[in-house]
């Protein structure tokens, strides 16, 4: 099912929560709010359930106004950050929860019910656990049964706050793939939110990044990281470093060396910053060309199968960071204190009238 | 990884050595301490109480039934068992409500509400039944327009009532208020999503969660409204036969110097704080048990 957002806004007391947010989420697509916490994700993803009205704003389910009905009108599937299981009914009671409170002449039969709970039971693997209670449970498990709940009534869409935060690393990583297959095989308009950049890119197939209250960039995990609409993008999507400089008629230049920036051709001798991935960042012994700046060595770290390099332009007390794999690091022999050339790829240039904005 | 738990390894082994504790004081310091505390209970809590069932049966078992089977006992009896049938129900619904209002909604003056239903606890039981005397007696307000139409409160049945209810107000609130709060609302968002209404969400998913407290918020009630003196002794006017509860009966034999019958009758009462204590710790213990103790039910029928 489509989802279409219109000029929502929502505010808890003085905090704008919401800031006229205008979003469209594709129908089948496997959607990811994300954004710091305080950005407004949560209660975007609360408004799209019906747990918060929105103060003004309309949104439309499959092109049709929902903005007024009620949370048990809207046939969403809703998976809560702490799951928020009913502690005293048991796994099979849980899923069940959502097909016996319906109206009689709504309800399945007792039968039906049964046979429908087993086959969610069986398609999230939670056969074995049928008569245990939620504390009975591991993380993992909990957040299954909160899925299979949310899928036993049939709804158009699934919505899940924060899925994988409560669980320990290694689970989560686990989980969050198993959750993509999942979605491929069941094919229903998801939305997710997380502060985890990493986890938006991997599981996600749009991406929306939000902050403050407002959307900064919607697009596709490799169009967000590839080409970050701005600063605040680039910078929450991963490390950046930045150089510092000027623009001028379709040139950057940082840190005394010359870059193209063909989409500032018409900028007149503006301050701009450079930012670059920490992997962009090429070592190298000797210069090559006017592209290398001279840098000196600070600290070295092996982080599992790359390399950080911390270093400081000659000059400046700002520590920029390389990464590198180890085979480069081994063939460079860097050591601390060493003289080193550094040559900037891919560098994203932003005046400094967008950083502001 | 590894490094830190053979660090740690060695302060487990420690604290597992029997009677080796950083926090344990010489066994001289330990006895004395547990013998004052003990002493100061026996003395305190437990004499009483036996004195209580040895004056009540000094004269006998025959003169003891007798005590409690006179006319004006049973009549305070059936009194007491009517306050606390009527102020009971009617502060368990009010203690549900406030709990539900104040965790489920926002609202303002929702401090003042939660201080408020605080006041009873924190007033004087006399001021309780003084201020019922101020608005329902006969120089109150309401007074002459309830003499006028023949309805009586004050020095009767319907005066004890109020102040009982005044006086009990918290039990049941307090008790909810904090359970509910701790266990937010999140489940009854979960019930909602899923289409239950407003009944179902209640019956079903709040109302499982919170009974163990509520059975403990109403035991503590009925203690309290069975045993109150204070409030209920300045709106009672101490009618024999027709408005003494139990604890007024006691005074009033006590007072006439019939001390066995006085103790036999308050010995009702101690017996009934013995049977509230009991109840009160199998429900704690209830309350604190992680998990239901309802065996598992094969997808139950509700």
């Amino acid at each position: 099912m489509r989802i279409d957002l219109e000029k929502i806004s929502k505010r808890f007391g003085d905090f704008h929560a919401l800031n006229d947010i205008s979003l469209n989420i594709p129908s089948g697509g496997l959607t990811a709010l994300l954004g710091p916490s305080g950005s407004g994700k949560t209660t975007l993803l609360r408004v799209i359930a019906g747990l918060e009205s929105p103060d003004s704003g309309r949104i439309l389910f499959d092109g049709e106004d929902t903005t007024s009905s009620h949370v048990s009108e809207r046939r969403v599937g809703f998976v809560f950050q702490h799951y928020a299981l009913f502690r005293h009914m048991t796994v099979i009671e849980n899923v069940a929860f959502g097909l016996r409170v319906r109206p009689r002449k709504d309800r399945p039969s007792k039968k039906e019910i049964l046979e429908r709970v087993n086959d969610l039971l069986h398609l999230l693997q939670l056969e074995n656990f049928s008569d245990r209670y939620p504390a009975q449970l591991s993380g993992g498990q909990r957040q299954r049964v909160a899925l299979a709940r949310a899928l036993a009534v049939e709804p158009q869409v699934m919505l899940l706050d924060e899925p994988f935060g409560a669980l320990d690393a290694k689970i989560r990583l686990e989980l969050r793939r198993w959750l993509r297959r999942l979605h491929d095989k069941i094919n229903l308009t998801s939305i997710f939110v997380t502060h985890d950049q990493e986890e938006a890119l991997e599981v996600a197939d749009i991406v929306v990044i939000t902050n403050e209250g407002r959307i900064e960039q919607v697009g596709t995990p490799e169009q967000v990281y590839e080409s970050p609409a701005n600063p605040f993008v680039m910078d929450f999507l991963g490390h950046v470093n930045l150089f510092r400089g000027r623009v001028h008629s379709g040139l950057a230049y940082l840190e005394g060396i010359e870059l193209p920036a063909p989409e500032h051709h018409a900028a007149e001798d503006v301050p701009a910053v450079g930012y670059v991935r920490p992997h962009d960042l090429v070592l190298e012994r000797k210069a090559t060309g006017s592209g290398s700046i001279r840098a000196t060595v600070e600290r070295t770290q092996i982080v599992g199968s790359v390399v950080r390099v911390s270093l400081t332009i000659n000059g400046n007390h700002e520590i920029i960071e390389a990464e590198l794999s180890r085979d480069l690091f081994q063939k460079l022999a860097l050591e601390k204190g060493e003289r080193v050339y550094v040559r900037p790829r891919n560098v994203r240039v932003f005046a400094d009238d967008d950083i502001q904005a | 990884m590894s490094a830190m738990e053979t660090v740690a390894s060695p302060a487990i082994s420690v604290q597992e050595q029997p009677g080796r504790n950083a926090l344990s004081e010489p066994a001289m310091i330990r006895w004395l301490l547990t013998g004052v505390a003990l002493l100061f209970l026996g003395f305190f809590l437990f004499l009483p109480l036996l004195a209580v069932f040895g004056q009540a049966l000094e004269k006998g078992f025959s003169a003891y039934l007798a005590a409690i089977r006179e006319p004006d006992c049973r009549a305070a009896i059936r009194l007491t068992l009517l306050v606390a049938a009527i102020s009971v129900p009617l502060n368990l619904v009010f203690g549900v409500a406030a709990g539900w209002a104040v965790t489920k909604f926002r609202f303002p003056g929702k401090n003042l509400l939660v201080t408020l239903i605080d006041l009873p606890f924190s007033v004087s039981p006399i001021i309780s039944g003084l201020i019922y005397v101020l608005v329902f007696g006969l120089q109150g307000w309401l007074g002459p327009w309830l003499y006028e139409h023949d309805i009586k409160i004050i020095f009767a049945v319907p005066g004890i009532i109020l102040a009982t209810i005044f006086v009990t107000f918290p039990f049941v609130a307090r008790e909810l208020i904090a359970l509910m709060q701790a266990q937010g609302s999140d489940e009854e968002e979960a019930a909602m999503v899923l289409g239950a209404n407003g009944f179902q969400i209640f019956w079903r998913v709040t109302f499982p969660n919170i009974r163990w407290g509520i059975i403990y918020g109403v035991i503590l009630c009925n203690a309290r409204a069975m045993g109150e003196f204070g409030a209920v002794s300045v709106v009672s006017g101490h009618i024999r036969g027709m408005t003494n509860t139990i604890p007024l009966h006691v005074e009033i034999l006590y007072n006439e110097y019939n001390f066995a019958a006085a103790f036999a009758v308050a010995s009702l009462l101690a017996l009934l704080a013995l049977a509230t204590l009991a109840v009160k710790s199998l429900v704690e213990w209830k309350m604190r048990s992680p998990r239901p103790v309802r065996k598992p039910a094969q997808c139950a029928s509700t």
